[in-house]
């Protein structure tokens, strides 16, 4: 009897005085904060991407509560509907801004860029572009080690073997903008979602002129300009041998993209053109091409098909497809007859030899 | 026999071509001269296309004070001005001068008598030298003028002349030494002039017995210069290195060795200085030297800037079958060339051919903590720590850790069991948090 | 011409390797494991071939199939775990026993870290401790030493010098003994001759440093010197404790394994001074006749502290006079 009594009042006895420590320490070091931003935290995706441009979800948190407006903070992930949520716990208004994807400006696929050294160094983007100035002729173009994909945390992009670039899962992509920061020779970009995922952008970096840039990459933007002077809208401008599509002026019209000679405008989930409705709805294998001009150097490359063309990575359901075309039909007979010289070069690997024209 | 005191490593020194001639290289049909050769602000061409200049015209003008002028290095006719692409494949404006002849300026003095005689003051002797436009012919390309002129408040006290040369294979420093010691050691009395000094310290690694003994015969004659034999030991030939070797003081962290009264010039570098002041010649060649185990005929080399490296290449024997890597420079810091149809710079120390088969990194494996990269490192660093740190990007723990330490000697990836790629990583991380350093100093 | 390879300098390599480190720390071995092949003779010779095939095939199988990455069976550092596993193994020990400490030194002690590089304590004397607590019995019976013995686990048994020292009875065999290895123990650790011979090799082939063993040697040395000096009666001479146990085994072969061990120099100097304090303390007031293994991994808990405070001395560092 007396040694249960006596286990109960020691215990009890550490019990409270451990109770007290505790309760002066959470005192002592209470760190007052605002309750909302818990709330808010809460309502964020908690990934942390850090997109934002704030440290984590709890640093935009504490942002947002503090702010006097939510003008010019949004979580990229959770776009909108976050926002209004948040704007719904803090009492403000959320203006509405137009959803984002990453965007490659780059297609110097390993066929349509020839390497002309080796690299055989630590296997990362920073570092390679750091040494030199890449593994071909072309000092502006993707390195290739995927720190793009290391930075992705939605999986939402990943270096194709095949062609040695990464390619961007619309799906998935959430415009947090890690690619982007990771990328040593900027090349990723985040452009407006467009309607129906279409968007046109020119997929080149290259600042060289236009015979360097030519030589070095067989779809370089050569900044000869006919982009610039079709546009109707006003959306083009050439800068340093290179063409830059302002997607707030663009109208996706496409006009640019028949018009340009090197096919470095890409055009993504259009419908296809009447001119040669295999190419894009019909699967293009691009092994032959890829193959022949092959070095003995490439790096191991596994075999994978790859079913479409690098420029139309999502496709938008067959109907819509269909629907689309008639409204486009009358538009497109109009350049059809430019056109079907310049689609040869349009896609990365969709290269002539590959299509069934 | 003196050395450093932390780390360093003992890589075989590969020696092929040392004790032979230094063999002129031929003029090139076309030069291309880059305009920046040097650490700091790229120069402003002067000529116009369709000029004709004689060689040791200026063509380049320094942009500011960290610059370095830059001179025809032939006669002929400038063909154009335009991007080049540099060994590395980096653009760079470049003079394109079309070989006519060979014209020298007159106020160049050709004649192949030694100069002893110098009339002229400290900061007199320090303007010739910008004007020619040398800088440190080590590697590092830093402009000499700017290294002469200490910061107000700080006066040296002693001259080092690094004759080390510890990259392996590099024999040129050498060569030269053998051919022009007495040139060299005027132009140290005038460097001690120009800095105002009495003392002067020549640093030789003792795998170069044959410069110990002739320099220490020539500094009998010599008030104030010494010569200082080293143990073998990669990497001597930094500045740091050099100066704790050599007078054993320890240039601290992030201050230069003027902090510590010390001035370091190379060899090349001082025979560079007689030329300007003496001869009134610009810096318009080097010697380097073309080496490698397959090599047909290597040797040191006297190159006129912005010949094609490839011509070089051609008197050497031409590149072998086996060639995997062609480097500027020594293998332990030199820099692996993207195409030898480059020209050659004031960098060109050396050109190294390395068979594939060596050329080729072994695959990388997980770190076993061995610790030999803290022992090989001179800086007293953690190479290993601050590749996990350069690799998780955490850029303020790489300050912490002293990444701007880092000399990149390359002695731990040298060292390095599991192959790992530390200097890579490191070198990544300096650059990244140099650039947050400068961010932060400019903000203030 | 081929495309020229392009990577970061440097572009020469010193030909060091984790295989050539591991491999020449298996050649320092040999020595103490011929000497053990002579005294307890068929025994040493199962036990140790039992953990050598099973560490090599647990780490096979454990990064095929568990981690389905490649194997690095080849680089020699499962080979050496099993070596030094065995080597603190009396030459009695049913096999299975064997198998299971080789289970769970490369399995719990290497791979759960993330394998070779990422384990925090020393995978053979996981194996090894981990076995001394589950089976003490079979773990501290020793066979007499008997020239090449054809007896495995029926071997004649008998008591180590330290189990000796601490019940305080038996009588110690001769210091040439115990040097060449005449008397009961692990089957690696009897001979302190082969076992130096073994660590100067290392230090010669450049593999370890002297400051690991010379201040784990020096530590116990001044230690056990001081208390014999006190009470020659209670406390053992400072060399019965140095040729003892698995003290050189421990100090060249156990405590010098790179993962973990700290970086520095200075840093091991501190490892080694805490290995000797911890091993006389273990031995002379401890439960149990042998501290140096408990010591080791003691030490290999703190070793990251000890990375993280003891740095190395930074070049133009004011040296403290």
């Amino acid at each position: 009897m007396n040694l249960i009594v006596a286990s109960l009042i020691t215990l009890g006895v550490i019990g409270i005085v451990a109770a007290v420590i505790l309760y002066v320490v959470a005192q002592k070091f209470k760190v007052e904060e605002d309750p909302r931003i818990g709330e808010v935290e809460e309502v964020l995706p908690g990934a942390n991407c850090g997109g934002c441009g704030h440290p984590g979800c709890h640093g935009f948190a504490e942002a947002c509560a503090k702010a006097e407006s939510l003008d010019g903070l949004l979580c990229p992930v959770g776009g909108i509907p976050v926002m209004t949520k948040i704007g719904a716990i803090l009492g403000m208004a959320v203006a509405e801004s137009e959803p984002k994807v990453a965007v490659l400006r780059c297609n110097g696929s390993c066929a349509n860029r020839p390497r002309t050294s080796h690299y055989d160094g630590a296997k990362s983007c920073r570092i390679a572009s750091a040494t030199y100035a890449g593994e071909t002729d072309c000092a502006f173009g993707c390195v290739g080690f995927g720190d793009c994909e290391a930075a992705c945390m939605f999986d939402a992009l990943h270096i194709n073997p095949e062609t040695g670039l990464p390619e961007i899962d619309d799906e998935k992509c959430t415009a947090c903008g890690a690619c982007v920061k990771a990328c040593p020779k900027n090349i990723i970009e985040l452009r407006k979602k467009g309607p129906k995922n279409r968007r046109v952008w020119v997929s080149c970096v290259n600042k060289d002129k236009g015979a360097a840039a030519r030589k070095a990459c067989a779809v370089a933007c050569i900044g000869c300009g006919k982009c610039a002077k079709v546009c109707p809208f006003d959306a083009i401008t050439v800068e340093n041998n290179l063409a830059y599509i302002d997607f707030n002026k663009c109208r996706l019209c496409r006009k640019c993209v028949a018009e340009c000679p090197t096919g470095a405008i890409h055009e993504i989930n259009f419908p296809p053109r009447p001119a040669e409705p295999k190419a894009e709805a019909k699967p293009v294998s691009v092994e032959p091409a890829v193959q022949e001009v092959k070095e003995p150097e490439a790096r191991p490359e596994i075999t994978m098909p790859v079913n479409e063309p690098v420029g139309t990575a999502v496709s938008s359901p067959t109907s819509e497809i269909c629907e689309d075309t008639k409204a486009h039909a009358a538009e497109e007979t109009k350049i059809q007859d430019e056109e079907s010289t310049v689609r040869k070069t349009r896609h990365l690997d969709a290269t002539p030899q590959t299509l069934d024209i | 026999m003196k050395t450093f005191k932390i780390g360093g490593v003992h890589p075989n020194d590969n020696k092929l071509t040392a004790g032979r001639k230094i063999v002129d290289v031929p003029l090139p049909k076309q030069t291309v001269i880059p305009m920046s050769q040097h650490i700091g602000a790229p120069c402003v061409p002067c000529v116009q296309k369709g000029d004709v200049v004689k060689v040791g015209q200026l063509i380049g003008e320094a942009n500011g004070f960290m610059s370095a002028k830059i001179h025809s290095p032939v006669s002929g006719k400038v063909a154009k001005i335009d991007m080049a692409a540099d060994a590395f494949g980096a653009k760079c404006q470049s003079v394109f001068i079309d070989v006519e002849g060979d014209e020298w300026m007159d106020n160049i003095n050709r004649s192949e008598e030694v100069e002893r005689i110098c009339g002229l003051t400290g900061p007199e002797i320090i303007k010739r030298i910008a004007d020619a436009g040398i800088v440190g012919l080590g590697g590092a390309c830093f402009p000499t003028h700017v290294k002469l002129s200490p910061p107000p408040g700080t006066k040296a006290d002693v001259l080092i002349i690094n004759g080390v040369e510890c990259e392996p294979y590099l024999t040129c420093d050498h060569q030269l030494m053998m051919e022009h010691g007495e040139e060299i050691f005027i132009g140290i009395s005038l460097l001690m002039k120009a800095i105002n000094v009495q003392r002067a310290i020549i640093g030789i690694e003792e795998n170069k017995k044959d410069a110990i003994k002739y320099f220490q015969e020539l500094a009998t004659k010599h008030f104030g210069v010494e010569v200082c034999p080293l143990k073998m030991h990669y990497p001597q030939g930094g500045e740091k290195q050099l100066i704790d070797a050599v007078i054993g003081r320890q240039v601290p962290s992030g201050a230069l060795p003027i902090a510590v009264g010390a001035v370091v010039q190379n060899v090349a570098t001082t025979y560079a200085v007689y030329e300007a002041v003496q001869k009134n010649k610009p810096l318009i060649d080097r010697v380097m030297t073309v080496t490698g185990k397959s090599v047909k005929n290597p040797g040191n080399y006297r190159v006129r800037f912005g010949t094609p490296l490839s011509d070089v290449v051609a008197l050497a024997g031409g590149l072998p079958e086996d060639t995997g890597k062609v480097i500027a420079g020594g293998p332990m810091m030199g820099r692996a060339m993207k195409s030898i149809d480059a020209p050659a710079t004031k960098r060109s120390s050396g050109l190294l051919v390395m068979p594939t088969l060596e050329a080729q990194r072994k695959e990388m494996d997980n770190c076993i903590r061995c610790g030999k990269c803290v022992s090989a490192c001179p800086m007293g660093l953690e190479p290993y720590l601050l590749m996990n740190e350069a690799e998780s990007a955490v850029w303020d723990r790489m300050e912490h850790d002293r990444v701007m330490d880092c000399i990149e000697c390359g002695c731990c990836l040298y060292t390095c069991p599991s192959h790992r790629p530390l200097l890579d990583y490191i070198r990544m991380g300096k650059a990244t948090v140099g650039g947050i350093i400068r961010a932060r100093n400019a903000k203030k | 011409m081929a495309t020229l390879i392009v990577s970061p300098s440097p572009h020469v390599h010193s030909g060091d390797s984790v295989s050539k480190n591991m491999y020449n720390v298996v050649i320092a071995l040999l020595p103490a494991y011929l000497v053990s092949l002579y005294f307890f003779g068929l025994g040493a010779l199962v036990v140790s071939l039992v953990s050598m095939v099973s560490c090599v095939l647990f780490e096979y199988l454990i990064q095929r199939f568990v981690f389905k990455g490649k194997t690095t069976v080849w680089n020699g550092s499962a080979l050496l775990t099993g070596m030094l596993l065995s080597f603190n193994l009396p030459s009695n020990l049913p096999w299975w026993m064997v198998v299971i400490g080789a289970f769970v030194a490369i399995g719990i002690g290497k791979m759960t870290f993330g394998g070779l590089g990422n384990n925090i304590f020393n995978p053979a004397l996981v194996g090894r401790v981990f076995l001394l607590v589950s089976f003490p019995a079979a773990m501290t019976t020793w066979p007499v030493p008997t020239p090449f013995s054809l007896h495995y686990t029926d071997a004649e048994t008998g008591a180590t010098v330290l189990a000796m020292l601490k019940g305080g009875f038996g009588e110690l065999p001769s210091h040439i003994d115990m040097m060449v290895g005449n008397m009961g123990g692990s089957l690696g650790e009897v001979s302190a001759v082969a076992l130096i011979i073994g660590g100067i090799y290392l230090m010669i082939r450049k593999v370890i440093t002297w400051h690991i063993p010379v201040s784990i040697l020096l530590t116990v040395a001044v230690f056990t010197g001081i208390l014999h000096a006190c009470n020659p009666a209670e406390f053992a001479s400072p060399l019965v404790h140095l040729l003892s146990g698995g003290l050189m085994l421990g100090a060249f072969f156990m405590a010098t394994d790179y993962v973990t061990s700290p970086m520095t120099h200075r840093g091991q100097l501190i490892f080694g001074f805490g290995i000797g304090v911890i091993t006389v303390v273990i031995r002379t007031w401890g439960a149990y006749p042998e501290g140096v293994s408990f010591a080791i991994l003691i030490m290999n808990a703190v070793t990251p502290l000890i990375n993280t405070y003891v740095k190395p001395r930074r070049f133009g560092e004011k040296v403290k006079k």
